[in-house]
């Protein structure tokens, strides 16, 4: 098997699932239980939470753990918009964002907000200028992806919250699901930011809402005393704790995993390239974790399904998005249809070997020749 | 190991007799902070330097910062005393920074070196006006101020100073018996003792099963997060759970804080003794509840000669927040377990207390005799700063 698909979802580290199951036995009291259970499982909350600020340079009060990204995007989201719609209900965004933002903007748009995108330019990064012209006075929210998923863009999100600081009214909410354990993350300039333990190779189930001290939220859910007064419900002990390891592991030796990457997609890409049908649609501003091509004229999942009997997985789209219908990235990128319904993606990791691409691009070439046959004219 | 801060001692250098004294302790105080480091630490009686590996200074600025009697640090660069290569290292230096005034200070211990303070200042500076646009001297006001240390060999170069705590080095005043309750004061009440050099000993009251085995870990945290200012402290539980309920029958509700404090200080003071404490420290604020008016005061102090510290006896309670916030004791105190000061408490406690009445109060019970227990079944834990782990493998 070559897994290819690892912006998707990681295969868990083993070190991060045995600290999971060590916690999950040995920690059994309730952290806001005052027995002796329960302060030992507070003190290790703590100290999972403090180590993960710590490595993300901010304060062990403002992080959410939530039960993933997509409720992470939505408890930022939702939770502005809710609080503060009495300043304004409008709100920017991008033709990049996750199906969990997008899906998000689609239910506001349709309870009374009104959503604004933002140009890209040719190079699919944010048009800052355009995006300070559209700030209007009830402008309340900026939500943009760090990475995008489907094609990899790395936005310049620090100069972008740079921009919006003089904007006092308005808040900015990055979605950094694709970014965190990939490349150094500054949060000094972004009031809220979304990301997701299984993407680092840690458990699925569990997720973090950075948001700035000085912030107040709309909490989606009510009940009792948890680990933060913004998401109601038990603290899941284990999975935070382990969350904290994979965050811990994901960013050592951050330059070397990410060099390794870099080679691997080099290699592909200089192969791939020379076929005629193939468009490369990752440019030079995407993460070398993501490889976005379309063999145009042959549909994603066609594609897709050809490469997986030899055990290969790659993704058409992203694992989210609804399959029919051509990629929303793509379009906004490229607008190009038959590109935009033959996108493969390519993702990578540190755990991917020369040997595994080297066997992929043969079985690629294999395929490729093989759907040749029934390209149109 | 080129890499080397540079230590000024602050309020040390104005004890001219004991100086030497001084500086071993802090001297021994830092080389034990940074112990299990590749460091070396060289000491003069004006200055402290450490040499370190470039990988560790961030882990050196941290320890560094939370040990009594440094006044201030710097990271400073060595070349050798000769004035071309403290012109292109000073130049390579100030190009790191941004600015657009400046000044160069210089101070000069060796006076054999051929320019004075002043002509190598002047040299100094005007290299590197030479060099680096649009920048100009200010001698008032200056946004980087670049010092020179000419020593005998070589020569130091900094630019911006890292405030350390200040005070004394812990233990060059003996010791302290702190009086720790799980509350927000007396840590902090302990930290600006340590602050002042004095080495801590704790008494804990504790009355199972009023109170809770979480209420202990909870004050063992506590020391925990002090121990990053000193390298040990005893912890001494009192069980206090008959003295507490003997008072209870026998005293006036109204009267029995007033009588358990003075019951606290008496064996506080019996255990000081023991473990030689030459003073008394609280958390004691003046107004703050019943027992600490004024006249409450006076009434639970009667019973011991001791000298009572009270760090806090004239600040606000914000300011103490303030404190226990910077000393990350706060989140520790404010966690809602019962403490022996909260159990038993009567709704109007007296605040203006009168001693007869309080000296009556006590001759219905043999008081002796409890405190005795008390002190026979003291349980003494060593905390030191050397964290024992188990959580670490977990994260």
């Amino acid at each position: 098997m070559i897994y290819l698909d690892y912006s998707a979802t990681t295969p868990v580290n083993l070190e991060v699932l045995t600290s999971f199951e060590k916690v999950a036995k040995d920690y059994i009291g309730n952290p806001n239980s005052l027995h002796k259970l329960g302060s030992d499982s507070y003190e290790l909350m703590n100290r999972a939470i403090e180590q993960m600020a710590s490595l993300l340079n901010v304060k062990s009060n403002e992080l959410i753990f939530t039960s993933g990204a997509t409720e992470a995007n939505n408890l930022a989201i939702k939770g502005i918009c809710y609080k503060y719609q009495n300043r304004g209900k409008h709100i920017i965004t991008t033709k990049l964002e996750h199906s969990s933002v997008s899906e998000v903007m689609h239910y506001l748009s349709n309870r009374g907000f009104e959503i604004s995108y933002v140009n890209l330019l040719d190079n699919g990064l944010v048009d800052i200028e355009h995006l300070k012209s559209l700030i209007r006075d009830d402008t309340i929210l900026v939500s943009i992806c760090h990475v995008n998923s489907e094609v990899g863009i790395v936005q310049p999100i620090n100069e972008i919250g740079k921009a919006l600081k003089k904007y006092s009214k308005l808040f900015f909410h990055v979605d950094g699901t694709q970014a965190v354990g990939k490349i150094p993350v500054d949060l000094t300039n972004i009031d809220l930011y979304s990301f997701s333990s299984h993407k680092i190779y840690g458990l699925k189930g569990v997720g973090c809402l950075f948001k700035q001290a000085s912030i107040d939220l709309e909490p989606l859910l009510h009940g009792g005393k948890s680990q933060s007064i913004y998401r109601a419900g038990t603290p899941s002990l284990a999975l935070i704790v382990s969350f904290s390891k994979a965050l811990r592991l994901s960013l050592e030796n951050l330059d070397e995993k990410y060099e390794h990457i870099k080679k691997l997609n080099d290699l592909i890409r200089n192969e791939l390239s020379k076929y005629e049908h193939i468009k490369i649609n990752s440019n030079e501003h995407c993460l070398p974790h993501i490889l976005n091509i379309s063999y145009v004229g042959i549909n994603s999942e066609t594609f897709m399904h050809a490469l997986e009997q030899h055990g290969i997985y790659v993704s058409s789209q992203t694992a989210c998005s609804k399959l029919d219908g051509p990629s929303k990235t793509i379009m906004a990128l490229y607008n190009d249809k038959k590109r935009a319904i033959s996108s493969i993606r390519i993702s990578l990791s540190h755990l991917t070997t020369e040997e595994e691409i080297n066997l992929f691009l043969k079985c690629f070439d294999v395929e490729y020749e093989a759907l040749s046959a029934v390209l149109g004219e | 190991m080129n890499n080397i801060i540079l230590i000024k001692y602050g309020e040390l250098t104005l004890k001219k007799g004991n100086i030497k004294y001084f500086i071993d302790c802090l001297y021994k105080n830092i080389n034990h902070k940074l112990k299990g480091l590749t460091v070396n630490i060289i000491k003069d009686n004006r200055r402290m330097f450490v040499e370190y590996q470039a990988k560790d200074q961030t882990t050196i600025i941290d320890i560094l910062k939370h040990i009594a009697g440094i006044y201030s640090f710097v990271i400073c660069y060595k070349v050798a005393s000769d004035l071309e290569k403290i012109k292109t290292e000073a130049l390579n230096l100030v190009s790191k920074e941004k600015f657009n005034t400046f000044k160069v200070e210089t101070k000069r211990s060796d006076k054999t070196f051929k320019y004075n303070s002043n002509e190598i200042s002047r040299m100094v500076g005007s290299y590197i006006l030479k060099n680096i646009a649009n920048i100009k001297v200010d001698v008032h006001h200056p946004e980087l101020l670049l010092n020179i240390e000419v020593r005998k060999d070589y020569t130091y170069l900094y630019t911006n100073e890292i405030k350390g705590l200040g005070g004394y080095p812990v233990g060059i005043q003996g010791k302290g018996m702190l009086m720790l309750s799980g509350g927000i004061d007396s840590p902090v009440a302990g930290f600006l003792a340590l602050k002042k050099g004095i080495k801590l000993e704790c008494i804990y009251f504790e009355s199972i099963p009023h109170t809770s085995i979480e209420a202990r870990n909870k004050v063992i945290n506590l020391i925990k997060k002090m121990t990053k200012f000193t390298n040990e402290i005893n912890l001494h539980i009192i069980p206090f759970t008959k003295m507490q309920e003997t008072i209870y029958q026998h005293v006036d509700p109204k009267y029995m804080i007033t009588i358990m404090r003075r019951m606290m200080y008496r064996i506080t003071e019996l255990l000081a003794k023991k473990n030689n404490c030459l003073v008394i420290v609280n958390g004691e604020s003046i107004g703050q509840v019943a027992s600490q008016t004024l006249s409450s005061m006076a009434v639970i102090n009667e019973v011991t000669n001791m000298p009572i510290i009270r760090p806090l006896s004239c600040m606000d309670k914000i300011d103490i927040i303030d404190i226990a916030k910077k000393i990350a004791t706060y989140d520790i105190s404010i966690l809602p377990f019962q403490d022996c000061c909260t159990v038993f408490v009567p709704k109007h406690p007296v605040t203006n207390p009168k001693l007869e009445k309080a000296i009556l109060m006590e001759k219905t019970f043999n008081y002796e005799d409890l405190i005795k227990e008390c002190l026979d079944n003291v349980i003494t834990i060593k905390i030191t700063d050397i964290e024992q782990d188990n959580l670490h493998n977990l994260l």
